[in-house]
Formats: structure tokens, sequence, C-alpha cells
């Protein structure tokens, strides 16, 4: 693992310069967060006896510190990394500082969602603010004790201090903080980078020794007084209904307290019908499941399976798409008369998202009101669902956000919560549901399949000169799973002046939801593993048939050309910073200066998604024998002007890496007859360390532009940069996804 | 049925079915969650403890087959609970975890190996660590803790 950074003075436009400097387009006013208005401050102050300048930031008088993070935390850091912000502009030294994590209350906090990498890029600005304004109210209340100007006042490692030498500690100033106003924003002076101590730095996450030494920390950890334990036995089909159940035997069977059929409110994606085993363990209620039987009306979704579809899709492909997304010129004449043409069908299957942490909520149903405690990545949706399932009003909801084992997108379903707050409401005592890992894998919100029909076109030269993608997707009530809307905008449409993308969505009754950069994660390795496809078919380096593809430009607006109104992740397109980050990434992996050997060889792709621009290089070996190594993945990041936590951002993109490989080798969820056909990480294997690339080196390209999130852009690259290296190495294209499915043997 | 229990050096008693696994033993009735539940199947390792020493997955040990074994998790790892083994030090210092719910299951079977092993080789740490699944990709700073935990003077300490 390495990493460097590197300053690229770009153009900065007056627009970006203000978002990087002074907060002033938008930006929530501070006040928000303090609950009930300004006078609040000084209310909250005078009851407690702390200085709680706003929703984020306690003092106390003996100058302990303590900053609340709203964000619910999955893995992405985000518990450690925005506290940060708060902590560098407020001049507290790090280990000085506890962090809790914020109840959700989105009145207090404002927007509580973790996903689509926006908690950094949605809170940076607001954190700068939140952190100066409590400092400059201890600078005023310093400068106001010593009778001088604040002028001469400066904050340094908790502490205030006077030109003269003097000193007061935060704790020392609370009393007469806690009586200031919060002052206006324009009264607030930032910390500038050039300044910063803390912001990027490698800083370990705050919980780690909690995670070291297994203290409760997650939704499956929690335990209440008079707790009892939940199983939910779902139809194997998606969605399918009880039509009866052995209740009378499972109430007899040992430590089992409750057992009863819950209808579901007919949303697949919500509370889905099912039976409720109530025990005193967990044991005693997975014990008794397996006694369960149930005889289910399943409904039309049995007829649905994936190869059908699959086969379908191949006899229409040739056919016109349900939906033109977009045509530019005419594709048709550009390949007739192209020098050379291409002709591929690219396939990948529905996956899982398999949170080591199995989905669950504990939920207490009492005197009217809600509680619940979750490993929830969108509080407000399990929230609304609590509502709109059971008719509980929001103000009798009382939600926690617990750290989640993983998140990828799959917790913001919130089928799970309200499952247990379905079952919580008829009891009344607090009840923990926990899944098994056979309902996790076959009651996901999966990541929908996808095949894509392409042809492509080059000329004498080795240009791309005519592009054709007739996509299949699934979908339900005329509307795409998650993900599975290719925009009229992805790249590489509004780039090729023959261009035509066309979409046909198979209906189903399967459910689907967001999975780490959704679209991105597939689209990114259709796309550059057919534009590679194109370079060989050309005779053309594919870096240097990609910068031509990209062309001079430096912008690429949303919309234009032929097709649809261009919306989604690659819409506005800033070309400058996908080749500055492309050339980037290729230099610091030495790209065309290597000489392989057979069954070696070096792979490139690159994707904009999630306001970041990722440009990505894999070097493999392929044995003989067929099997893969990544022996060095080269990663060029840029996603803006500052990395909040270097040790984070490091590690998110290392775990993208091994994600988008392990997607890549393994994973696939096969459904036959409207149902799941795997089960446990038996037959739906997870990347295991010996797979793992052998070295990963992460670089970030710091640019001028506001700083952007890390969950999701470094993934999609992944795949079609280790598919591109395997040709190279072996000359066998990947077409497939799992790469199981393809035979990789050379001699 | 009632079982007495050695458990990070204290005795417990528990009254549980006979094939109750230590897992849930532990979890629901002596509130020792550190040790996870990932899979029931023995596929991912998030559950790894130490009877007598070995590494052993608990979701399938069922309890009526541990006796007076000295169990471990990882609250009693170390042996000082107001301290952190080498090993846990290394992992916070460098960062390991993303969301942690795998990482006491790494720590536990990464200790076992050390403590057999006290200077691996890169595969033989491959091999050590291949049953234990960790699904945010920390793979290559698994690896560097436990070969910078080896690297210490005090290696074998490392994984007491």
């Amino acid at each position: 693992m390495s990493t460097s950074s590197t300053t690229l003075t770009g153009p900065v436009n007056r627009r970006d310069f203000l978002k990087l400097t002074g907060l002033a387009g938008g930006g929530l006013a501070l006040a928000f967060y303090i609950r009930g208005g300004g006078d609040a401050a000084a209310a909250e102050t005078a009851a407690s006896g702390d200085f709680k300048p706003n929703a984020f930031i306690r003092i106390t008088p003996a100058g302990a510190v303590t900053i609340v993070s709203k964000q619910p935390e999955m893995g992405q850091g985000v518990k450690t990394s925005l506290p940060m912000i708060i902590a560098e502009q407020l001049e507290v030294p790090w280990k000085e500082i506890s962090i809790e994590q914020g109840d959700f209350d989105d009145k207090l906090y404002g927007n509580q969602g973790a996903g689509g990498s926006n908690s950094t890029p949605n809170n940076y600005d607001n954190f700068h603010l939140v952190g100066a304004t409590a400092r400059t109210m201890l600078v005023q209340a310093a400068a106001q004790t010593w009778g001088v100007p604040v002028s001469e006042c400066r904050a340094e490692k908790a502490a205030v201090l006077h030109s003269s030498g003097k000193t007061l500690k935060y704790g020392q100033l609370v009393a007469k903080a806690a009586t200031l106003p919060v002052p206006a924003k324009e009264a607030v002076v930032l910390k500038q980078p050039k300044d910063f101590k803390l912001l990027g730095t490698r800083v370990p996450q705050f919980d780690s020794k909690k995670i070291v030494t297994g203290q409760s920390l997650f939704g499956i950890d929690v335990k209440l007084p008079g707790m009892l334990y939940a199983v939910y036995e779902k139809c194997p089909a998606f969605g399918g209904k009880v039509v009866s159940a052995n209740l009378d035997q499972i109430k007899t069977l040992p430590g089992v307290k409750h057992a009863f059929i819950i209808e579901g409110n007919g949303k697949v994606k919500e509370l889905v019908p099912g039976v409720a085993i109530v025990a005193d363990s967990t044991w005693a209620a997975f014990s008794a499941r397996k006694q369960l039987k149930v005889t289910w009306d399943e409904g039309k979704v049995a007829g649905e399976s994936w190869d059908t579809f699959v086969a379908q899709a191949r006899g229409k492909a040739a056919q016109p798409g349900g939906r033109t997304l977009r045509k530019d010129g005419d594709p048709d004449a550009a390949l007739a008369g192209a020098v050379k043409t291409v002709q591929a069908e690219y396939l990948y299957p529905f996956i899982s998202h398999a949170n080591l942490e199995p989905q669950n909520t504990t939920a207490h149903w009492k005197n009217g009101v809600m509680e619940l405690w979750s490993p929830t990545q969108i509080p407000t949706i399990g929230a609304g669902l609590v509502t709109k399932v059971l008719g509980i009003p929001a103000d009798k909801i009382k939600l926690h956000i617990n750290r989640a084992g993983g998140g990828f997108g799959r917790r913001i379903g919130a089928d799970y919560l309200i499952e247990a707050a379905a079952i919580a409401h008829k009891l009344d005592v607090p009840v923990k549901l926990t899944w098994s890992r056979e309902d996790d894998l076959r009651h996901d919100q999966y990541r929908p399949g996808g095949i894509h029909f392409l042809k492509g076109g080059v000329d004498a030269k080795g240009k791309v000169v005519a592009w054709k993608n007739h996509f299949f997707t699934f979908g339900e009530g005329g509307n795409p799973g998650s993900g599975g809307s290719l925009s009229p905008d992805e790249f590489p449409g509004r780039w090729i002046a023959n261009y035509q993308a066309e979409q046909t969505m198979f209906e189903t009754g399967w459910p689907m939801g967001p999975w780490r950069a959704p679209g991105s994660c597939v689209f990114a390795w259709v796309i550059h593993s057919f534009i590679d496809e194109l370079a060989h078919a050309g005779g053309r380096d594919p870096l240097e048939l990609r910068l031509e593809l990209l062309g001079d430009k430096d912008d690429m607006p949303a919309g234009g050309g032929g097709g649809a109104k261009g919306k989604g992740p690659a819409a506005g397109y800033n070309v400058a910073r996908m080749r500055n980050v492309l050339k980037f990434a290729a230099e610091k992996a030495g790209w065309g200066k290597k000489k392989f050997a057979k069954g070696q060889g070096a792979g490139i792709a690159f994707h904009f998604s999630h306001r970041g621009y990722f440009a990505q290089i894999a070097e493999v070996t392929v044995s003989k024998d067929g099997q893969l190594k990544v022996d060095r993945f080269i990663s060029g990041c840029d996603i803006g002007a500052q990395v909040v936590n270097l040790s984070g951002a490091e590690n998110q993109v290392e775990g993208s890496v091994v994600d988008g490989l392990g997607t890549l080798m393994t994973q696939e969820i096969n459904i036959e007859r409207g149902r799941a056909v795997q089960s446990n990480f038996t037959d739906y294997p997870l990347i295991r360390i010996t797979d793992a690339p052998t070295k990963i080196e992460t670089h970030f390209l710091k640019t001028n532009y506001p700083t952007t999130g890390l969950g999701e852009p470094a993934l999609p690259p992944v795949a079609p940069a280790v598919c591109n290296a395997i040709f190279a190495a072996t000359g066998k294209r990947v077409r497939q996804m799992p790469l199981s499915r393809t035979d990789l043997r050379w001699a | 049925m009632k079982y007495t229990l050695n458990v990070n050096g204290t005795s417990r008693t528990v009254d549980v079915a006979p094939d109750t696994p230590m897992l849930w033993v532990l979890r629901d009735h002596l509130d020792l969650v550190g040790t996870k539940f990932g899979c029931g199947v023995g596929q991912c390792g998030a559950c790894t403890i130490h009877i007598n020493g070995e590494a052993t997955r608990s979701c399938m040990t069922p309890v009526s087959t541990v006796g007076r074994k000295k169990i471990t998790t990882i609250e009693g790892l170390a042996a000082d609970a107001a301290k952190l083994t080498p090993l846990q030090q290394v992992w916070c210092d460098s960062d390991v975890a993303q969301c942690g719910y795998c990482q006491a299951g790494q720590i536990m079977q990464a200790a076992s190996f050390l403590k057999d092993n006290p200077k691996p080789a890169d595969d033989e740490i491959d091999g050590a660590m291949a049953g234990n699944l960790c699904r945010c990709g920390t793979y290559l700073r698994i690896r560097a803790a436990i070969k910078q935990a080896a690297a210490m003077p005090a290696g074998k300490e490392a994984a007491q």
C-alpha cells in the first residue's frame, strides 16, 4: 500500500472558489442545528452546565469535548472523518475528543442518510462552519474575560491564547461562552487549508479499540431487559403469501413464547408476508424454525426465471428496443462504413450485498411509542415505513442508529426494520429480530442483472466511429430496479458522433435495490471492456484510444444530442479532470513501459460517478491452468481539494478494489421460479484473502474542486481493468460475470 | 441442561439446550457479543474463539462438547483487560477495520496462528486466514498487521 498526493493547478472558476473558501452558495444556517432556534444555545447550557453551541459540539466545564456524528457508520468511516472536520476548526487535539453516534432526529440534524457517497460532500462545508463558530465563541469569551480585543487572541489546543501569553482553557470558558449569541456565519473566520493540522493525515477509526476488544457496537449486539428473540420465515418465492402454518405445534417447542402470521403490505421491498417465531433466545427461535411448516401462495413470481429472461433477450437483441435512450448521427450507416466492426454480448447476474452482519433490528412497542435500534443507512426510510405500515406517527417513533456491519446499499432498504416493528407491535416487550444468512441471501434487494448487446466500428486509423448498445434490464411497474437504468448521458454517449443506446425492460416481481455505485458498478465493466475490444480491433494502445475518445474539450454538458435530456450520475462531465486523472494513473503505473511475459498483462479503465473521477490499472498473472492473480493494482483518484482522513480514504479505495475483484470473480444469485438458488457462503462464495491483490497502490490527485465522497466511485473501473489485463495476458475476453464462468486456461 | 464453562478464566454456568452453539451461549446468555454471527455454517470465521488455545468456529461447536476446556473470546484475549495485546494494538494503529464486524474473528484466528507460527511467510498468513471473510475487503491491512505483529521483538507475545 502506498499513497502519494500531487498538486495539480487547474483553472478555478468563481463558483468553485466560493465553494472551497466561503460557503457562499447554499449551506444551512447554523441555527438549524439548534433545537428551538437561536436562543436555545444559552438555555441548553444553563440546564446542563455545558457549552452546546449547536447539535454537534458539547464542552463541559472540565474541558471534555464531545462531537456528535449524525450520519450512520457502516465501515465508510464517517464517524471518524466528519468529526475530524469539526475538530480541525474547533482547535481541539484529536486525542481529547470523544464521539457519540446521534440518534435519528432529522429536525435537529438535517439529512442523516448514508448513501450515494454523499455524506462528505453534503456536510463538508457546514461542518467547517460548525467547528469554527464554536471556536469563535470561545475566543470571544476569552477576550471579554480579559477585556482585550478579539484580534489579540487565538485558539490552539483547546485553549485561547492572548498575545501577552495569558491562556484560558476551553473548559474555563464554557460558562462565559454559553451566554454569547451564536454569531452569524459572516462573522466566523474559517481556518484555511494551509493551516490544517488534522485533515489529510492518517487517523485510525474512533471505534478501533471497541472493535478489537469486541465491545457492543452493532445492531445485532443490542440487548434490553426482558428482550425476546425473533425469527421471521418468508416465502422462498419473493413476496409469496402465507396460506397456513403449524403455529400450534411451534408454540409447544422449547423456549417459544409466540408464533404468528404477519400479512404484509403487498410490497416486496417493504413488509413481506411471513411467520414470526418469538422465543427466549436466538437459538431457541432458530431451532423452532426448523420445525416450521408453511403452505405458501407463491403468486405469479414463481413463473419467472433468469435463464428464461436471458433466452428472451437473446431472441430480441436484434429487434428495436423498448426505449431509445439516445440516438446521435447514423450508427447503422457508420457501422456499414467501418473498416472493422466488433459485436459482443456482455452479461452480469443478479448479486447480493451479503453484509457480514445479517440484517437485524430490535424494536419495543410501549405506551404508544415504537422505539427501534437498527443498523440502517437511511433512518428516514425505516421510520417512514413504520408510519406507513403500522400507522404510528413520526413523533411516536424513536430510532437509534447502530453501527452497521457493512452497508453497500443494502441497508437503504428497511424491510428488516419494518419486520421487527411489525412483530414488536403485537407484543409488549422488546424483541430482537435476527435474520439468518440464508434469509439474507434469499431475501436481499438485489443488484439487478443485465445483458448488453453491443456493436462498434473503427475506421482505418482505429478511431471509434460507431457504437450501438441494446441493453436488457429488469424492473417492476415499468421502472427498472435501482442501478438498472442506463443514462442517455452514460459515457461514451455524447462523445461518439454515431451512437445509439436502447433499453428493454423485463417485468418481474423480484426485489431490487441499490448496490455500491448502482449502475456504474456494471456499466463501467461493459463499456470499458468493449472499448478495449475496439482498441485491439483497431490496433490501438488502450490508454491512447481512451484519451482520443475523451477528446480535447474540458467539459461535456449534460444532455445534448438526439436523445432524451441527460440526467443522472454521469451528467455534467468534467472531461479535463478525467483526462488528467487517467494520465496520472498511467504515469504512476508506468503504463506501456513494462514488458510482460505470456500469461501476464496490464489493463486500464476509468469511470466518473458519485462526483469522483477514477482511473485504474491492473497488472495480473493468469497461470496456464487459468488461475488469476492480481499482482498490482493502481488507482488514480480525483475527489477534489481535500482528502479528509487519509487512512480512511485509502481503506475505502483498497476495499473497493477487493470488492470489485471479488464481485467479478465469484458472485452470482441465480433466480429460478421467483426464488434465489444460493443460500449461504457455501454456494455464494465471497473473495478470500488468498485471492486479494498482492499490492494495491492508491494515489490521490489533488484538484481545486469541492471535496467529495469515496464509498463508491473507486469500485466501477476495477472489474474492467482486471478483465482488460486478463485479455492482455491470455487473449481471452471476459464477457460474462462471474469470472468463474469463463475458461481462462491457455497454453 | 446446566453447563459450567470456563470462559476467559471465569467459571460461568448456563442453562441451555445441549445443541446450543457456543456462539449463542456467549452472545445471548453470557453477554459476550464480541463473537459474531455471520453464517452459522463455519464459512466466514466471524465467530472464531479459542478452545484450549486453538482457533475454533463457535457457531459449529455445541455447548455439550466443550466441558471444562478453556474458552477464550475476544473480550478475554488480553490477559489484562485494561490493556490491548500487541496484536490488537497493531490492528488499531494500522486502522485495519472498515465496518469492523469480522475483525474480532480475524484477530482470534491470527492470534492462534502466530502462537504456533511466530515468523510466518506471506503465503502462510494467507493460508491461515483463508477461512475468515472480510466483506469490506481489508485483507491487505490484515496481512500487513499480522506481519507487523510478527516482526515485533515480542512477536511471540503478540499472540497471547
